[in-house]
């Protein structure tokens, strides 16, 4: 065989527009979560107070979205906003909303989780120094929780970046699809190529997420040892 | 909406449930059981082999299932292994699960109260009486909530089957959507069959994280 499958990541463009495809990605991740981080930061707050309609609301929002896969979120959205509300929105956005929803019902479990773990004397030397409700939330349990939750927190944005590989099947071009196009144009040449496009894709996936799930791991280490020095 | 076109799709939907629940059974067993030798392994710090499944649990734990999918479906019979999907997805998913479901019993194995082990070595157990005696049987309930979690997540991981497809349930409304255009209908019937499936699960990972938490609470 006169060509060897690794060439095709450098024949003409294709790696230039793989590592496009992962911007996209990598775009529509970052704005899912910041955006996603925000709304569940607030709905976890919300679900720590005693309102039981509230509570039950957002419960069944959280439900829903944790117990429908996030392939079927995608094709709701993506068939039914513009059918429904003639709302006519590309893949990109599609993508956007779907995870900003999908990480804001994640994040406002572990951050409801966190704030009910601060200890109780926390919340009542808060209130018997004379904070009121915001300033208790502002000064003494969320900067607590935040603490908390973070190991959680960077596991739930590891699995946003995993879960972007689904976004070919709304048709973004993200560095999946674009890695099926150029498979699919370079077969006939360089038939082993599937190979090294499909071992890139999965590399740059580790690249990305293997930091961050380090990180996560030593923080979590970190709290347990600290909780076990008390 | 309608109810007729419902209907006529009930048998194809039913094929493509017992297709899902029969792969997502055999990928949760296979996981257990990657994730129980896994995490002994790892407890008793085996030599060469810990390093090993270490390397496998990062790789697996920080890719995604579809890329494992493609890797497997697409990229493995350049390299002259050919496999069906069903079996691509088999593997891809004890591949996924066995990671996940290692790092649920290593979480409560560490989990096990350090007084309940300091007290084991203090009356002269040896590694292994302390690990059959006391770690295990306490280790393994503090994980039950852990594992419950694991299975709902690789039931619905199942959905990503549909990219190699295989005809599990959202394989089979994408296949009706393409060809009838019924999409408010079939994705109706899709995240129903989903929620029957993930409802009761849902409720009973619920009770079991109350009742673990009840356990260690009431020691």
């Amino acid at each position: 065989m006169a060509h060897s499958g690794i060439n095709v990541l450098f024949e003409g463009t294709n790696l230039t527009r793989l590592l496009l495809g992962m911007w996209t990605t990598f775009k529509i991740a970052a704005v899912a979560i910041i955006i996603g981080l925000i709304i569940g930061i607030i709905l976890g707050i919300l679900r720590t107070f005693h309102n039981p309609i509230l509570r039950f609301v957002l419960r069944i929002y959280l439900e829903f979205f944790r117990i429908v896969p996030t392939v079927v979120l995608l094709f709701l959205f993506y068939y039914i906003l513009p059918r429904q509300m003639n709302l006519h929105m590309p893949g990109t956005q599609v993508a956007m909303l779907v995870f900003s929803l999908w990480v804001a019902a994640e994040m406002s479990d572990i951050v409801r989780g966190a704030l009910i773990s601060v200890p109780i004397h926390q919340k009542e030397s808060g209130l018997a120094i004379g904070l009121n409700k915001f300033q208790l939330y502002r000064y003494v349990l969320v900067p607590q929780a935040v603490q908390l939750e973070l190991p959680a927190t960077i596991n739930l944005i590891t699995r946003v970046i995993k879960t972007t590989s689904l976004l070919m099947l709304i048709s973004v071009m993200d560095v999946v699809n674009i890695g099926q196009q150029i498979v699919e144009a370079n077969n006939q040449k360089y038939p082993t190529g599937v190979f090294w496009i499909y071992g890139l894709i999965f590399l740059l996936y580790f690249l990305i997420d293997y930091p961050l799930s380090w990180w996560a791991g030593r923080l979590e280490k970190k709290r347990l040892e600290q909780t076990n020095g008390e | 909406m309608s109810w007729e076109i419902i209907k006529q799709s009930l048998p194809m939907f039913q094929q493509g449930f017992l297709l899902t629940l029969y792969l997502s059974l055999i990928g949760i067993i296979g996981s257990i059981i990657v994730g129980i030798i896994c995490s002994l392994v790892e407890y008793f710090k085996i030599p060469v082999l810990n390093k090993i499944l270490k390397v496998y649990i990062e790789i697996s734990r920080n890719t995604p299932l579809l890329i494992q999918l493609f890797f497997l479906y697409y990229a493995f019979p350049a390299m002259g292994i050919k496999m069906s999907a069903q079996l691509c997805g088999i593997i891809g998913l004890i591949f996924l699960g066995g990671s996940y479901m290692s790092a649920g019993f290593s979480g409560g194995f560490n989990g096990v109260n350090k007084k309940q082990v300091e007290s084991g070595k203090a009356i002269g157990l040896s590694r292994w009486q302390l690990a059959r005696y006391v770690i295990f049987p306490q280790g393994f309930a503090l994980s039950i909530p852990a594992l419950a979690a694991n299975i709902i997540f690789l039931i619905k991981e199942t959905s990503i089957f549909t990219v190699i497809a295989i005809p599990e349930l959202t394989n089979t409304a994408l296949d009706l959507i393409g060809l009838y255009y019924n999409s408010n209908e079939y994705l109706f019937v899709l995240v129903v069959a989903y929620a029957i499936i993930l409802i009761p699960l849902s409720i009973i990972l619920t009770l079991l994280e109350r009742r673990v938490r009840y356990g260690t609470f009431g020691n």
